[in-house]
């Protein structure tokens, strides 16, 4: 199916996006713009306590405000919800007990959100306060009160403990071994759009429609049928455009199933908007993750064998949890060659807003721990930092030690590249004192092989229908969240139909009309939507081809189609135009149409943890950063990010830039100041002025390079952009900052207060560094050990 | 004595009912807008939920995204912080006055051509500040760009295509000049 | 969406009518003026007053007068971007020009007044947050209650028991300063004419401070301010430097204020310097001031100034940054200020 990129007529293509002209005008319909007849609003009272039991609650004086619709609390929503099958632990409305300030216990519908923001005040609940487990170490420490009663003991919500490969032995033929201990402070999303759901029922049909910002429509239907306990074909889910969601926007939430509810109670729509700091309180956002690695490597820098520890601070519920924790130690193998792995990890609950996805799911921490070691190994070693990870990157059709099949691989000439463009050689230790540059490779996957139900279903499905008018419409479930997936279904649809993209007409993302897609997460859409939209193109071609073939007297495979013409190769004057071959076949065959569907067949290993990690194919991205330091106050800024990424093809290069990019600026962001910091029990900072996030003029200039390695497992070659791209900033600026000062932050993010404490530390003549002291002490169960694949090949 | 623009409740407790409504008189996109509103209620309220301009968007409701800017006399604004009773007889430009009689402004082209916009969220914000910025400085350096913009926060897009988007525009529009 | 809570608005034609009303409604009444900094108070539930009485129907509140050479007078009501982008302030008052341009966002700054950011309410990281949040730390002094301001009335007593949250054991709050012109025109030697039901007065800018967090204005509940005054520039070199983590959107937390006046063979006759963002209110630091006066402004006098401003930098942890990072960076702020004034031309 792969063309040679001559012949592609409109991928390839830095095309604008199909739904930039609505988005540019204003007329692009997000979730909070929607208004429906007799619609009201809603309002949810969030908890004050950390850890409480919920006593009472009384409702009586909200319920007799003019105005005030309806209230409901965790009692009429007892049924408990989760994004995966192993974390059904969230109620929409605190049942009994509140896990963290900001969770939803009571909410209400008005005539105006103003008048459901009164009755709120009008809400007295009892709470008794239980202790708050606050950190890490407190849910290591404290096992009584648990925040929930599930999990391996106390606290903890998952343990991993793992070995592939013989990881005693690995050492052993270490010639040098290093352990070293980094942190990587939790940090959130903050999309522009806050959450909005609008839900609206109807008696007469008993059918539920919603349409939220959401980036998994599919989940947010599985929850509502649970908990609303309503047959799943009287559910309707709509995503609306997504104003922003880098993950955030992955999980069920309370808002949504509350609007439900309390439009089935008073039979109106209704709407419910978070606010900022609700969004917040969401958030499902980065984990807090404290790290050790120890790694072990031969004089001339080859690993022997690794072990990684994670602990991460998962907040109050499972969420994506479980997936996250392996996140922290499957990738760690698909850039380099570890032939001996041992990963152990924790998650543990606390009493603060759930973790879970935030772009990168669960990799730029233990990637920032292993491209920051490596850096120290080789100085170890008295290698280049470049030289040491050439030693050991992996390469093409390479199957790693955790079973995980690497097709295409472009980090070696995404090293190259980005080496070249950054003038490294000329910059790597001779720039003057305060500047310095550094560098880090990352991978991340093209959609989870797995599905979050393991089921034997395709993941992603497209329907083409093709009207005589010469009209093509594309169904496809996926949601456009900002990444562009709009126009990589029209794009692709019209290569394979030989149209101009505006040709193609798309209905996306509404569980009644469209064809399922999971969801746009773990940057799976291209890579599945992309195949599906391709199948069912392809299908749809196929009568319409017949029809043109037999009115043009050639034989079906002479033909081709670009430019809304299909035509005859080796006589292109034998043509006819789409629209009229489009009838002929209609004639002929009657409705032309045809669904296309995808499902990943990654080899995977029989163990358990082995369904995080596998992916039909894996991106690569290569960083420099180069950074002046200020000594005096600490600043650290970035002067210029060169990026390159193995984007396998680039369907449409402008859109694969500009995830790079936002990738970049997001992967700053990280490095140099977000943080979602807790104070005294509660969020220190839930507004956007003291969460800190990058203005203009805090953004370097980006260089970014594509890399094509015409990956054999993606659509037309091509594989993901929107999220690996983050992760290598983070180490790079962090090497780049130990390059222009000599000082280690082992601590993410790397703020001015730390950069000036480990100068002093330096001019005491104590190591030069910031970061955690060391990890608690925590007795992992034995590794399950697992048999290496058969592939694997040092 | 003095002209009481509206009484409303002095109470805060009390729904729809108690308040007065005051009738206000908005030139917006170079129409005249008639609306009954209660003092208290912000240009961004009243565009989206009183108008059905949906166009402002809204990332926070106190100064601190710029996602619901507006332009009153050509000068960028926050809706979220201006009153309607207080901007009664001025000209007020939203994003869905920027295109005229279905024709795009030329810095809407370049969003679209560079893709300066990706969720879009942030968008009509980012293109009524570039506007103004256009009005009053033809030709802008990337510094005075990023100043001008700096009030805007982007999620998506990392910034440079906006401010690519910018400059295309003032080169477009200085050579329909020359 | 966060919304304004219900009140009556006032558009008052003239000053005294204004007052008058202040006089009349007390602390139920608030001035607002560009509402940039009142409108998310009142969207936090910090104040709920009954009447806001809105300046903007007041002619030539925002009249720009004067030169540099027989000093300049500064309508309340001018927005920041009248003030810093005035041709005037960008060449005689340098400093000012740079301290009102970098207030928050440019955006803000076209909606934002001179005279808000000199009333501009202090800030505190547990009192500037929503009315839930404080509910769930369990309020603090200066905001006892959900019921927002006025609960107090004038009395400096902390009636309500309830604690400062920064400094428990603490009978007074330690909101910070967070005005970024006010530091600035105390160092330039500014006044500023107040007007109230009882009369008007002129006072020095510093004078309209105390050191409290809550009760950081001294003027009179009915007194307005009208204008400020700056005094002739008479070859004054001014600047400003902030510290904040973000070149946009950030408020101080810390302000570098120097204002000096220095003669032919560059002996500093005249030295101010004041600092912002670290306390209740701006701070002048008088031994910086001594240090300078009388001397060249030779590395080793910088040095010596800056030095002597560690010890008055008395920040908490209210703010963004970490407090000891702060004081740390007064003097580095001070040192870099001075040396931009030091290879500064003068601008006689
Ligand atoms: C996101 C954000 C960032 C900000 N960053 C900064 C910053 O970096 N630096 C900074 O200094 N400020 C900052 N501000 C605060 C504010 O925008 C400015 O201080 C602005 O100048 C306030 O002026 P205003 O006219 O809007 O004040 P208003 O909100 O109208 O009033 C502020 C206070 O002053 C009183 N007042 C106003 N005018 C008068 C008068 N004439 N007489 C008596 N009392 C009066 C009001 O009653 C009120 O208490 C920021 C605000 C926001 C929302
Ligand atoms: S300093 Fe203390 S009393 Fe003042 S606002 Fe902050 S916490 Fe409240
Ligand atoms: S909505 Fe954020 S500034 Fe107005
Ligand atoms: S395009 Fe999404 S916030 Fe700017």
């Amino acid at each position: 199916m792969a063309k040679a990129k001559s012949e592609f007529s409109v991928i390839g293509k830095s095309l604008p996006r199909v739904d930039a002209g609505d988005k540019c005008t204003g007329r692009t319909k997000y979730a909070d713009d929607l208004r429906l007849p007799r619609m009201v609003y809603g309002k949810i009272l969030p908890s004050i306590h950390p850890h409480a039991l919920i006593k009472k609650i009384d409702v009586s004086r909200a319920e007799k405000l003019p105005g005030v619709l309806g209230v409901i609390t965790g009692r009429d929503l007892p049924i408990q919800f989760g994004i995966m099958p192993t974390s059904q632990d969230e109620h929409a409305l605190a049942l009994d007990r509140v896990r963290y300030v900001g969770e939803p216990v009571v909410a209400v519908a008005a005539l105006d959100e103003e008048t459901a923001e009164e009755a709120l005040l009008l809400i007295d609940v009892q709470y008794e306060p239980l202790k708050a487990v606050m950190s890490l170490e407190d849910a290591i420490n404290i096992k009584e009160p648990r925040i929930h009663d599930y999990g391996p003991e106390g606290n903890l919500h998952k343990i991993v403990s793992i070995d592939f490969g013989d990881v005693d032995g690995g050492f052993g033929e270490a010639d040098h071994i290093r352990e070293d201990v980094y942190f990587y402070q939790g940090n959130t999303h903050l999309p522009m759009e806050q959450h909005s759901a609008v839900a609206s029922w109807n008696p007469s049909e008993e059918k539920m429609t919603i349409w939220s910002a959401t980036q998994t429509p599919h989940y947010v239907h599985r929850a509502l049928a649970k908990v609303l306990e309503l047959p799943d074909h009287k559910i309707r889910v709509v995503a609306a455009p997504v104003g922003g969601g880098f993950g955030g926007k992955d999980d069920p939430f309370s808002h949504e199933i509350c609007a439900c509810k309390l439009s089935m109670l008073i039979g109106r729509p209704i709407k419910i908007t978070l606010t900022r700091e609700e969004v917040f309180y969401a958030h499902r956002g980065r984990h807090p993750v404290l790290m050790w690695v120890k790694t072990g490597v031969t004089k001339d820098g080859k690993i022997t064998a690794m072990h990684f520890k994670s602990f991460l601070d998962g907040g109050a519920y499972g969420s994506y949890g479980p997936a996250s924790i392996y996140y922290t130690g499957a990738l760690q193998t698909v850039t380099y060659k570890i032939p001996n792995y041992r990963f152990q990890a924790i998650r543990a609950f606390t009493n603060k807003p759930a973790c879970g996805p935030k772009r990168a799911h669960g990799t730029p921490q233990p990637r920032f721990a292993i491209e920051r070691q490596l850096d120290r190994l080789a100085e170890d070693l008295k290698l280049d930092p470049i030289a040491i990870r050439q030693k050991n990157m992996t390469g093409p059709n390479h199957v790693t030690v955790n079973w995980l099949k690497i097709n295409s691989n472009g980090s070696k000439e995404c090293t190259e590249e980005v080496l070249k463009a950054s003038g490294w050689k000329t910059k790597f230790g001779k720039l003057p004192k305060g500047k310095g540059i550094g560098f880090a490779l990352s991978t991340y996957i093209c959609g989870a092989g797995l599905p979050i139900y393991w089921n034997e279903l395709p993941q992603s499905e497209v329907q083409i229908q093709v009207d005589r008018s010469g009209l093509v419409t594309a169904f496809s479930g996926a949601i456009d969240i900002g990444q562009g997936s709009n126009t990589v279904l029209a794009s692709l649809v019209a290569e394979v139909l030989g149209l101009y993209q505006t040709d193609v007409s798309l209905v996306t993302a509404d569980t009644d009309l469209t064809p399922i897609d999971l969801g746009t997460y773990s940057s799976r859409v291209t890579m599945m939507m992309g195949h599906a939209a391709i199948d069912a193109a392809m299908k749809v071609r196929e009568p319409i081809f017949e029809a043109a073939a037999e009115e043009m007297d050639v034989s079906i495979e002479k033909l081709e189609a670009r430019d809304r013409v299909i035509f005859d190769k080796e006589n292109p004057e034998n043509k006819l135009s789409f629209k009229d071959a489009a009838q002929l076949a209609e004639a002929k065959f009657g409705p032309i149409g045809a669904v296309g569907s995808y499902k990943p067949a990654p080899k995977i290993g029989q163990y358990k943890g082995s369904g995080v990690g596998p992916s039909p194919a894996y991106s690569f991205s290569t960083c420099v950063a180069e950074v002046d330091c200020d000594a005096e106050t600490g600043e650290v800024k970035v002067e210029k990010i060169w990026i390159a990424h193995d984007i396998g093809r680039a369907l449409n290069p402008l859109s694969v830039i500009g995830q790079v990019e936002g990738s970049v600026y997001m992967g700053l962001g990280e490095v140099l100041m977000e943080e979602q910091d807790f104070r005294k029990n509660l969020h220190k900072i839930p507004s956007l002025l003291d969460y800190k996030s990058l203005t203009f003029k805090e953004m370097p200039p980006v260089e970014t390079i594509l890399v094509e390695t015409d990956e054999p497992n993606g659509p037309f070659g091509a594989k993901e952009a929107g999220q690996g791209p983050l992760s290598p900033v983070i180490p790079a600026v962090a090497n780049a900052v130990y390059n222009a000062l000599g000082i280690h932050i082992d601590e993410i993010p790397i703020t001015p207060e730390k950069v000036l404490k480990a100068l002093e530390e330096k001019k005491k003549g104590n190591p030069p560094r910031v970061g955690p002291k060391g990890i608690p002490s925590y007795n992992f169960p034995e590794p399950v050990k697992v048999e290496v694949p058969a592939e694997w090949k040092r | 004595m003095f002209y009481t623009g509206a009484v409303g409740t002095a109470k805060t407790k009390g729904g729809l009912l108690e308040s007065q409504k005051t009738l206000i008189t908005l030139q917006i996109n170079g129409e005249r807008y008639e609306v009954a509103v209660t003092v208290n209620k912000t240009l961004l309220e009243i565009l989206r939920e009183d108008l059905d301009l949906t166009g402002t968007k809204h990332g926070c409701e106190v100064g601190e995204c710029g996602t619901c800017t507006v332009l009153i006399n050509d000068q960028p604004i926050l809706s979220c912080l201006t009153l309607g009773v207080e901007i009664q007889g001025q000209k007020i430009t939203t994003i869905e006055g920027l295109e005229q009689n279905g024709k795009l402004h030329p810095i809407q082209q370049a969003f679209i051509e560079l893709q300066a916009a990706q969720c879009g969220y942030c968008t009509p914000g980012m293109l009524l500040s570039s506007k103004a910025l256009l009005d009053e400085n033809k030709n802008p350096s990337q510094d005075e760009i990023k100043e001008a913009l700096s009030g805007n926060l982007c999620r998506c897009t990392g910034y440079w295509k906006i401010i690519e988007a910018v400059e295309l525009t003032a080169s477009r529009l200085g050579a329909s000049k020359e | 969406m966060l919304r304004l809570p219900k009140f009556q608005y006032l558009t008052p034609q003239n000053i005294n009518d204004a007052c008058k009303i202040l006089a009349d409604q007390g602390p139920a009444a608030m001035i607002v003026a560009g509402g940039t900094d009142i409108y998310p108070k009142m969207k936090r539930r910090q104040f709920l007053p009954k009447t806001l009485i809105g300046l903007r129907k007041i002619d030539d509140l925002d009249r720009i007068s004067g030169s540099a050479k027989s000093g300049l007078t500064l309508g309340a009501s001018a927005t920041l971007t009248e003030v810093s982008s005035h041709s005037v302030v960008q060449e005689s008052y340098a400093g000012l020009a740079k301290a009102a341009g970098a207030v928050s966002t440019p955006i803000l700054r076209n909606m934002g007044t001179i005279g808000g950011n000199l009333c501009l309410d202090t800030r505190c990281n547990y009192y500037d947050q929503t009315h839930h949040w404080r509910q769930a730390i369990g309020w603090c002094m200066k905001a006892p209650s959900g019921k927002g301001w006025p609960v107090l009335q004038d009395s400096k007593l902390n009636q309500s028991g309830v604690p400062c949250r920064v400094a428990p054991g603490s009978s007074r709050c330690w909101a910070v300063s967070s005005t970024d012109s006010a530091p600035m025109l105390i160092a330039l030697g500014a006044k500023l004419k107040l007007i109230g039901s009882k009369g008007e007065r002129v006072i020095s800018v510093k004078d309209l401070y105390n050191d409290d967090g809550m009760f950081y204005l001294s003027k009179a509940h009915d007194e307005i301010l009208t204008e400020i005054q700056l005094p002739p520039s008479d070859g004054i070199k001014s600047t400003y430097w902030k510290l904040r983590r973000r070149e946009s959107f950030d408020f101080p937390v810390l302000g570098v204020a120097v204002a000096l006046k220095q003669a032919k063979d560059g002996t500093v006759e005249h030295a101010k310097v004041v600092l912002g963002g670290i306390g209740s209110c701006p701070f002048e630091m008088a031994e910086a001031q001594n240090i300078l006066t009388g001397k060249r402004l030779t590395e080793n006098q910088i040095e010596a100034a800056s030095q002597s401003v560690f010890n008055p930098a008395r920040p908490l942890d209210n703010t963004d940054f970490h407090l000891f990072y702060r004081k740390r960076m007064a003097p580095v702020y001070l040192k870099r200020a001075l040396t931009e004034l030091a290879t500064m031309g003068s601008n006689v």
